[in-house]
This record gives C-alpha cells, sequence and structure tokens, in this order.
C-alpha cells in the first residue's frame, strides 16, 4: 500500500479506535430523532383557529426550519474537522510518534496528503450520513424534501474540508491548541464576515459588501453555506426572496443563488494553497 | 589514542555503496540560530561495528542522530549512510532507528504497530508474520503481541520501539538512548541483542550517557561535547591510564584547588578520584594530602573505567 493511503489508514483507524466516530453517530441519531419529533408537530399540530397548515405553508416552515438545522449539522462538522485536524501533526511531532515512521522512505509530503484523505474520508462519511437521516426523518415527518440534496451534502462537506485543510495546514506549525483556536476563530470571522457582507448588499453599499467577498477569499466557509442554503431553498421561498429586492439578500440562512462559477474556482485554488502550503510547511520544519 | 574531533580521518567519499563504510561523516555541521548543536563532526563507522557516541545532556548526540537520517538537514557539511547521500530515501529500507522519544500509536496493537512498520519500510507482505514475530520475540514481547500499546508500560513501548528498529534486517540500526526506561534485566537484553546485530554484520549506532553499558558493547566510542567530538577511539585506547581513588578528610577548599596539581580529579567529599594519575605519583599525592593537612584512609589505585576518562574529557573540555 503506498505510504499515503497507509496514512490515510491510520487516521480513519485512529477515529475509529478512540470513539470519535461512534460518538458522532450515537449524537446524530439524537439529533435526528429529536428534529423529526420537532418537524412532526409542524404537520399535526393544529393552529388556534382548528386548522392544520396548507401544503405550502409546511414547505415554507420546513425549509426553513431545517436551514437552521443543517446549519448546526455544518457547525458540528466544521467544528470537529477544525479540532481533530489541528492537532494532528503537531502532537505526533510533539510526543516524538513521527520520527520512527519519517525515518522510514516517507516523503513528509505523504504524510500530509495522507493525513489530509483520511480525515476528508471522515467529513465525507459524516455529511453524507448525517444529510441522509436528516432529510429522510424531514421527509418522513413532513412530506417536504429539499430540492437539490445532493449539492447540499456537497456543500456542507466542502466548509468541513475546508475547516480541516486549514486546521492541518496550522497543525505543522502550532500547537493543536493555538492551531484549534486559530481555526475556529477564522471560521467565526468568516461567518460574521459573510452577514456584514450581506448587510451590505442590503444597504446597497458597496465598502460593506466588500468586507464579506474579501473574508470569503481568505476562508471559503461562508460562501460555501450559502451555496448549502440554496440548495435548500424552494422555489416559493427564493421567490419570495427576489420579490424583496436587495434586502431579500441580507440574510446569512437565505441565498438567492447559487455560488458563482469564478467562487468555485477559488474554492479550488484556495484547496491547493492549503494542501501546498501544508506540504512546504512541514517539508521545511526540522523535527 | 585516538585524535580528537575526528574519529578517524574522513576526507573522500565513500566508495560503492555495497562496501562503503555504514557512516561516513565530513564536517558535519548544524546551527540553531545561534546556538551550535553540532560543530564539524567528521567519523567513518564501518559495517558490523558497534560504536558509542557518548555525551552530557545537551552535547548534540540527537542532533546527530537526526542529521544523520535527514530529520533534519545539515547547516554545513557532509554525510553518507550505506555509501548514500543522508536523505536518500532507498537507503531508509536498510536503516533502522529506535527514537529517543519512543511513542507508539496508542490505540494499536503491538503487531499492528509493527505491522505498520513493515508497511513504511516497506517489505514483502509474505515476511511480514515471520519478521514481527522474531522482533517480538527478540524483545521479549511476545505474550503481549495482540494487546494494545495504551496498556503497556514505559520499558515495554521501549521494546517495542527495538522491535520496530528490527524489522526487516537492517544494515545499519541507530538506537538513541534505548535503555533509559530498562530495568536491569532489560539493559542485559539489550546488550546481547546489540552484540548478535554486530554478529550478523549489522552496524549499531548507540546513542547514551549510560557509560557501563557503552563499556560493555561498544567497539569504538566518541565523546561528544558542545557539539564538537573532544575523544574518540577504541576503548583500549580510551582508557589507558590508571584511576586513584583516595578517602581522606581534614581538606579544606583551598587545599582541594591545589591538588589540581595531580590532575583532573571528581570531588565527592571524603572521596577523591583522580581520573588519570600515574601509578608512580601516588606517593607524591598522599606526601601532599598529608601536607596540607589532610588525613589519609585508603588509597585505592584502579584501571580507569569509562565513567573516569569521561569526567576527565568534560573536565578538560571545560
Amino acid at each position: 500500500m503506498p505510504p499515503v493511503l497507509v496514512f490515510a489508514k491510520l487516521t480513519v483507524q485512529e477515529a475509529s479506535r478512540r470513539r470519535l466516530l461512534i460518538a458522532l453517530m450515537i449524537l446524530t441519531l439524537i439529533v435526528v430523532g429529536i428534529s423529526a419529533w420537532g418537524f412532526n408537530k409542524i404537520t399535526t399540530v393544529p393552529r388556534s383557529d382548528g386548522s392544520l397548515p396548507s401544503h405550502t405553508e409546511v414547505v415554507l416552515i420546513s425549509s426553513q426550519l431545517l436551514i437552521f438545522v443543517v446549519f448546526m449539522y455544518s457547525g458540528v462538522l466544521a467544528l470537529s474537522a477544525a479540532v481533530v485536524a489541528a492537532p494532528l501533526i503537531s502532537s505526533e511531532v510533539e510526543s516524538g510518534m513521527l520520527l520512527s515512521m519519517l525515518a522510514r522512505p516517507v516523503r513528509r509530503s505523504e504524510v500530509v496528503i495522507g493525513k489530509w484523505l483520511g480525515l476528508a474520508v471522515l467529513v465525507a462519511i459524516y455529511a453524507v450520513g448525517s444529510a441522509a437521516l436528516e432529510l429522510a426523518a424531514v421527509d418522513w415527518a413532513t412530506g417536504y424534501f429539499p430540492p437539490h440534496p445532493v449539492v447540499l451534502v456537497v456543500y456542507v462537506g466542502l466548509e468541513g474540508l475546508a475547516l480541516l485543510s486549514l486546521g492541518l495546514m496550522l497543525s505543522t506549525r502550532f500547537s493543536g491548541i493555538t492551531g484549534g483556536v486559530i481555526a475556529l476563530v477564522a471560521w467565526l470571522m468568516a461567518w460574521i464576515g459573510g452577514i456584514v457582507g450581506d448587510i451590505g448588499t442590503g444597504l446597497q453599499n458597496q465598502a460593506v459588501e466588500s468586507v464579506g467577498i474579501i473574508s470569503r477569499l481568505f476562508l471559503p466557509t461562508d460562501g460555501l453555506w450559502r451555496g448549502a442554503v440554496n440548495a435548500m431553498e424552494p422555489d416559493v421561498v427564493l421567490a419570495q426572496l427576489r420579490a424583496a429586492g436587495t434586502f431579500g439578500r441580507a440574510n446569512p440562512f437565505a441565498a438567492l443563488d447559487p455560488p458563482p462559477f469564478a467562487f468555485l474556482m477559488w474554492v479550488v485554488v484556495w484547496f491547493s494553497v492549503m494542501l501546498g502550503l501544508s506540504i512546504w510547511s512541514f517539508r521545511t520544519r526540522e523535527i | 589514542m585516538a585524535e580528537p574531533a575526528s574519529v578517524s580521518a574522513a576526507a573522500a567519499p565513500p566508495g560503492a555503496a555495497a562496501t562503503a563504510p555504514a557512516i561516513h561523516t565530513v564536517d558535519l555541521s548544524k546551527r540553531f540560530g545561534r546556538t551550535v548543536a553540532l560543530a564539524g563532526l567528521s567519523m567513518t563507522v564501518p559495517r558490523g561495528e558497534i560504536f558509542g557516541f557518548l555525551g552530557p545532556n545537551g552535547a548534540g548526540k540527537t542532533t546527530s542522530v537526526k542529521l544523520l537520517l535527514g530529520l533534519i538537514k545539515p547547516t554545513s557539511g557532509e554525510a553518507w549512510l550505506l555509501g548514500e547521500r543522508i536523505g536518500d530515501l532507498t537507503t531508509r529500507r536498510r536503516i533502522g532507528y529506535m527514537p529517543e522519544l519512543f511513542r507508539y500509536q496508542a490505540w494499536l496493537s503491538a503487531r499492528e504497530v509493527l505491522a505498520l512498520h513493515c508497511e513504511l519500510a516497506p517489505l514483502p507482505r509474505s515476511t511480514w508474520k515471520e519478521e514481527i514475530s522474531r522482533a517480538l520475540d527478540t524483545v521479549g514481547l511476545s505474550d503481549r503481541a495482540g494487546d494494545r500499546v495504551a496498556t503497556f508500560s514505559k520499558g515495554m513501548q521501549q521494546r517495542l520501539g527495538l522491535a520496530a528498529a528490527l524489522l526487516g534486517k537492517p544494515e545499519l540500526v541507530f538506537l538513541d538512548e534505548p535503555t533509559s526506561a530498562l530495568d536491569p534485566v532489560g539493559r542485559h537484553d539489550v546488550r546481547e541483542i546489540i552484540r548478535k546485530l554486530s554478529e550478523r554484520g549489522t552496524a549499531v549506532f548507540l546513542n547514551s550517557h549510560l557509560l557501563s553499558e557503552v563499556e560493555q558493547v561498544c567497539d569504538r566510542v566518541a565523546v561528544v561535547d558542545h557539539g564538537r567530538v573532544i575523544a574518540a577511539g577504541t576503548m583500549d585506547e580510551l582508557l589507558s591510564g590508571t584511576a586513584v581513588r583516595v578517602r581522606v578528610s581534614g581538606l579544606d577548599g583551598d587545599a582541594r584547588t591545589r591538588l589540581a596539581a595531580f590532575g583532573p580529579h571528581d570531588d565527592e567529599g571524603e572521596q577523591l578520584t583522580f581520573s588519570k594519575l600515574d601509578i608512580e605519583r601516588v606517593p607524591e599525592l598522599v606526601s601532599a594530602i598529608v601536607a596540607l593537612g589532610g588525613r589519609v584512609y585508603e588509597v585505592a589505585p584502579r584501571h580507569q573505567t569509562l565513567e573516569d576518562r569521561f569526567l576527565q574529557l568534560l573536565h578538560e573540555d571545560t
């Protein structure tokens, strides 16, 4: 097996043996159960006049509620990816665990790519698994299913991958705690930057709007989140948002359009730069 | 007595890989900022030799090992392992290494850790089972092969590290403080393992500050201090002098200082050990102690140990 795959397998094995996967699975099942119960109440609990909500109302409420629930999932995924990735290399350097492995015919780039790959598999498993369970539960409870479920999973997964890439890059130079804190602060700042940009859009203020653009260039997580939101918006909601003009865009839980092609290209470049930086940083580090 | 600052003449690159020495360095140096970790290490370690690398803490021993393994880059100088330049990936297939910091994946079993190293080495999969069994048997961990490393004591983890270094019958093995966590029985076992490695032609680079261990097992040693090799040679070359232990009382600080005329000595209160004193000067020493107001209870000349020589060398270096 090539060293890249050996390190990828080792990363997945560690997450499994350390019970990270089982912990996430149990938490996900609890959240899915609670949210299924909550969504079910939308269709079964009558209003004050005794009537049940119409199908359009159910779609409207369910779609918006689902966006909040998925935001929680994307947050868990992003935070977990950052927390797991940040000490991935630094802790093994500090403890000396990597020394005996690096004395083997192994390139440092293979260590970095292998660990990235292993974590990426875990992110993908969590993104696909949690989304499948949650969407199935919402469908069962309300009959609502988002229009683009695959696109939704891809964007949520990419958001987790972005935090994992940032965390791993930081772990080549910083301790786990420092790298984890930097990654989490960066993620929150990117989200706030996106909201500030939205406000700029709503106010038609170019300068404030550019804050959002710049923050998405540094860390594309908020832009990817908007892609996930757009994939969950039913046509009826999109029509209402369009009718609201620029004010319809000033909402961190709304996205009128999918991310532009140029942004997606930038995401590809950003991932390449992040992985390249990680490899360069680790190769030039003396351990 | 071999020359200081060089283990043997080392100027030209080694020859063909098959006959090349296990280790060959020329003026290998390493600086970390303003700190000189290693200053001009030149040495040659032949195949099959057990080579001891001695020095106090912070002398540059581990830095030397990491440089040779390509884990850090030299500031200047050149080095070859098994005839290939340091850092060459292919050569690492023929090298075993047990680091001073011996930590292994706590969530894996001993057998899985060794399988991981077989995979990275890389060894043919058909040989793994035999290699792993042999390595575990050699270090005495066969009965714990299936247990997670998390349940291992420090000594057992160090044995596991040694087992990993032995996989694939390497031609050169670096052991960095290999017995630091072992009990006397474990240390004895490791010495036997090292001797057997040498018998089958494997060169062993033993990094240690446990002098008695080095004295018992090494063919040649180099003493390093402040990043420089201050002495090197075979045991016979290094330990040619006589040490004299004197049990005294009644000597004040000034008197003890005057005894420096008899060469470097280790002052442990009632016991003074003159690490390199000609046996003919012993009566003169006793007379001097009495003249300085001291009382002599015991004079015990003995063959110089590596510890005597080591302390003497460090004393001379400072």
